[in-house]
């Protein structure tokens, strides 16, 4: 930030300031003259939108919280005043309230622009490790917020996501305790957060200058994704960007606006209406939209995670490293010392598979004898002998005694929970944006000369939208199922869902119900997730081809005309 | 530690009747035509000041021996189209407890403009106390605290009917179809002619189910017509706005490519 190569300002009080401390130099340079790729399309807009979102929301939040007060007696109705009684309160909580949807949604498209033309690429990796780490302290930020107008829905969605931290090994009771500042969410929570909720838009906005600043050392990326080779590839910032983006801004303002004054509760949900009661529980409890897909995500592990799985993966892992990193004939890899690793990886795999995902059944003892044929016998031969169930003698089978063996033995197999799984998951599906840049080490950036790169990319923002809305349902909702096996049997259940009396277990043993559940849904896109950055883009990134590059920026946008015109 | 298990199994309580909610006890309400959702998307909505006055007169007559109002002044009935006097005069019907006074004592007197609808109960296990042990909701934001809440609200007073065969309702409950579970522990508040309007409307139950639901909506949201008015004139500024903003970037543009 040296003044040395300054030029000299007419205004004189401009001049005596600049000559001091050169503010309006490094304006100058950063925002006036800034070379500018001078092909942007209207994705681009998306950076400044985010930021006017952050002021927005950091103006109308300080004024809020003039006139909120953090106590669990008076939060809400505290609330209600601004909303009723408040000199256009009204406005200042609708446009907070909603402004915090409109800040996702301005980032979320700034992240999807991101990822499909490849602006997280080296020189850029720190501006955009800077960017996911923006988008974590606003899911912090926006979590904690919600909680602050203490309807139902702060409540218990805090109790819920702040409960999922006990599945932490060692520290997670800890660090439940510390967020609650008591043992339950109670008013030491609420008025933590009400201060996390004031300090961490101000970090968010620190981190902001950070982006910004690496950002104005590489320059920005373009929908070509090739660097600027001269001056005739570039527009300074003012006037032609600080139009557009304007433009952009106002068209992004008309929609924001709609909201605000004619669907302002759209986005939120009713039972934050009603003040917060610890002993009546919502009928569903759902997090705010923008969480949805991780809300899927994590909801998605249902199963606990054994060792043979985590070893299976691990060695699989292993394997696909070494294969992308090393070898460079293809046909060798059957025949190379990868075999070592891939087949007993696919062994583990399915032992674990078969012993986390089927689940025990109660029947299966019937007099001392095994009740399986075929391939369920198997299964059953699998779970008796992997999960160690034969250490278990047969003369306390049934008492409390092997069950407690049972525990213990579970202990030592099962180092992830289901619980820990889903967290682990969750925050895993946000790391692997961290990460990123090292998983795709394709040369090419963007998604316009990557024709495979961009099919993908477009299925996985899809998939998310479909996470989003299995985040949305409850978690056995039935989309879809059929029943095998015996007609009759079928016919009963269908008629006697509900009250199924005894008579009906019998025939229910006849048949197979086969059925798609909100769960399985979740898994499968949660499947795609985490199969789109650990294998697809790897993959993709060694083998896809890439179509021709345009030479130049400037040879891309001006090509037709001159054409035309020679 | 106690409170801890206490919390956590509440939460998976939590999430096994939001299944049980799933397995389709819940009837969506039918869409009513309301004045306030008048318009596309309800831009030129509006309150029908005749309605939310004899809603007022349903709301003192007979919710309000259960319901608090509580959120709501006296003085903003001004939006019903009442003027000083005859708020003045509502509100002096109403006794307010006040005080404590130079002596220290808490003393009764007759309600002023400045204060908020008199709730029925003196808290809030009183009035469970009082209703078997249901509690009544305070009104003032009902319609918002409900999913499609005037259709909603509108659904359940007119949606009492005899339950289907098979189920069992138990004393105390009522069998009501736009309920959650259809078991609503308010007996049918309103019927043809329990409440005599003065303006000539129709005395029945459908009439007073739209104007009482039409008066909470106001309660629940009585800044949504100077809301949707200052909307237009927003919507109109920003669109005015952009497209200004799109003859200067094409102008700043003109000759960059």
């Amino acid at each position: 930030m040296g003044s040395a190569n300054r030029e000299k300002f007419d205004n004189t009080v401009v001049e005596w300031i600049d000559s001091r401390m050169p503010i309006f130099t490094i304006l100058n340079k950063e925002y006036g003259v800034f070379p500018t790729p001078r092909n942007f399309n209207y994705f681009w807009n998306f950076g400044a939108i985010a930021m006017f979102m952050l002021m927005t929301m950091i103006i109308t939040g300080i004024i809020l919280a003039m006139h909120y007060t953090a106590d669990t007696k008076l939060a809400f109705d505290s609330v209600e005043r601004i909303m009723r009684d408040v000199n256009g309160g009204w406005l200042l909580r609708y446009i907070h309230m909603n402004g915090a949807s409109f800040f996702f949604i301005a980032v979320y498209i700034h992240m999807f622009r991101g990822i499909y033309y490849g602006s997280y690429k080296k020189p850029r990796e720190l501006l955009w490790i800077l960017g996911v780490i923006i988008f974590l302290l606003m899911m912090a930020t926006a979590f904690i917020g919600y909680v602050l107008p203490w309807g139902q829905m702060s409540l218990w969605g805090a109790t819920v996501i702040t409960n999922l931290f006990s599945a932490v090994p060692f520290v997670g009771n800890w660090i439940v305790e510390t967020l609650w500042g008591g043992y339950s969410v109670d008013n030491p929570t609420l008025t933590r957060f009400f201060a996390l909720h004031f300090l961490l838009p101000f970090v968010i906005f620190a981190v902001v200058f950070l982006h910004v600043w690496a950002l104005h050392v590489s320059g920005s990326n373009n929908p070509l994704g090739i660097e600027p080779k001269g001056p005739q590839d570039t527009l300074p910032f003012n006037p032609y960007y600080t139009a557009k983006d304007t433009f952009g801004l106002v068209v992004f303002m008309v929609a924001y606006a709609f909201f605000i004054f004619f669907a302002p509760d759209f986005l939120g949900h009713p039972d934050n209406y009603i003040p917060a009661d610890p002993l009546v529980t919502p009928a569903h409890i759902v997090p705010e939209w923008y969480f949805l897909p991780f809300y899927a995500i994590l909801r998605a592990v249902t199963f606990s995670i054994n060792w043979y799985l985590i070893i299976g993966a691990g060695l699989c892992a292993y394997a696909f490293i070494k294969w992308m990193t090393k070898n460079k004939e293809r046909e060798s890899f059957f025949v190379k010392e990868y075999m070592v690793f891939v087949l007993p990886a696919l062994f583990l795999f399915v032992l674990g598979a078969v012993i986390a995902f089927i689940p025990v059944s109660e029947q299966q003892f019937v007099d001392g004898e095994l009740q399986y044929v075929g391939i369920a016998r198997i299964i059953e031969g699998i779970r008796y002998y992997f999960t160690f169930d034969f250490l278990i003698p047969d003369s306390i089978r049934g008492t409390t005694e092997a069950v407690e063996m049972r525990v213990a033995i579970d202990a030592l197999l099962i180092p992830i929970s289901a619980k820990l799984g889903g967290v682990l998951a969750m925050f895993g599906s946000i790391a692997l944006l961290i990460v990123l840049p090292w998983l795709d080490s394709h040369p090419v950036r963007s998604a316009r000369f990557r024709p495979l790169f961009r099919i993908f990319v477009l299925l996985f923002t899809v998939s998310v939208g479909i996470l989003g809305y299995a985040g949305s349902q409850p978690a056995d909702k039935v989309y879809w199922s059929t029943c095998l096996g015996d007609a009759v049997a079928c016919e009963a259940l269908a008629h006697g869902g509900h009250g199924a009396g005894a008579e009906h277990h019998s025939d229910a043993s006849a048949t197979t119900i086969i059925k798609l559940d909100n769960t399985m849904l979740a898994q499968a896109f949660t499947g795609f997730y985490f199969a789109f950055f650990l294998i697809i883009i790897p993959l993709l990134g060694r083998f896809e081809k890439a179509r021709a590059l345009p030479y130049s920026i400037h040879e891309a946008v001006l090509g037709k005309e001159q054409r035309a015109g020679v | 530690m106690f409170i801890r298990i206490l919390t956590v199994s509440f939460v998976l309580l939590g999430f096994s009747v939001q299944n049980a909610g799933a397995a389709g006890d819940q009837v969506s309400p039918p869409s009513q035509p309301w004045s306030f959702y008048n318009g596309p998307a309800g831009v030129f909505g509006y309150y029908d000041q005749a309605s939310m006055q004899r809603g007022l007169k349903i709301y003192r007559e007979v919710c309000a021996s259960c319901h608090s109002l509580k959120r709501v002044y006296f003085r903003n009935l001004e939006a019903l189209g009442y003027n000083e006097a005859q708020i003045k005069n509502i509100a002096s019907e109403y006794t307010v407890v006040d005080g404590p006074n130079d002596e220290g004592d808490m003393f009764d007197r007759p309600g002023k403009p400045s204060d908020k609808f008199v709730s029925p109960f003196a808290n809030d296990n009183a009035a469970k106390y009082a209703n078997n042990g249901a509690f009544p909701p305070d009104l003032s934001l009902i319609t918002k605290a409900r999913a499609k809440g005037p259709d909603y609200l509108y659904a359940l007073l007119t949606g009492y009917a005899q339950p289907p065969a098979g189920e069992h309702v138990s004393g105390g409950q009522h069998w009501n179809t736009y309920f959650p579970g259809h078991k609503l522990s308010m007996a049918p508040p309103l019927s043809d002619g329990q409440v005599s309007y003065e303006d000539g409307s129709p005395e029945t139950l459908d009439q007073y189910a739209r104007d009482i639901t039409h008066f909470l909506a106001w309660a629940a949201d009585p800044y949504m017509e100077e809301r949707k008015k200052t909307g237009l004139k927003v919507l109109i500024f920003l669109l005015v706005f952009a497209g200004v903003m799109y003859s200067v970037k094409k102008k700043v543009w003109k000759g960059a490519h």
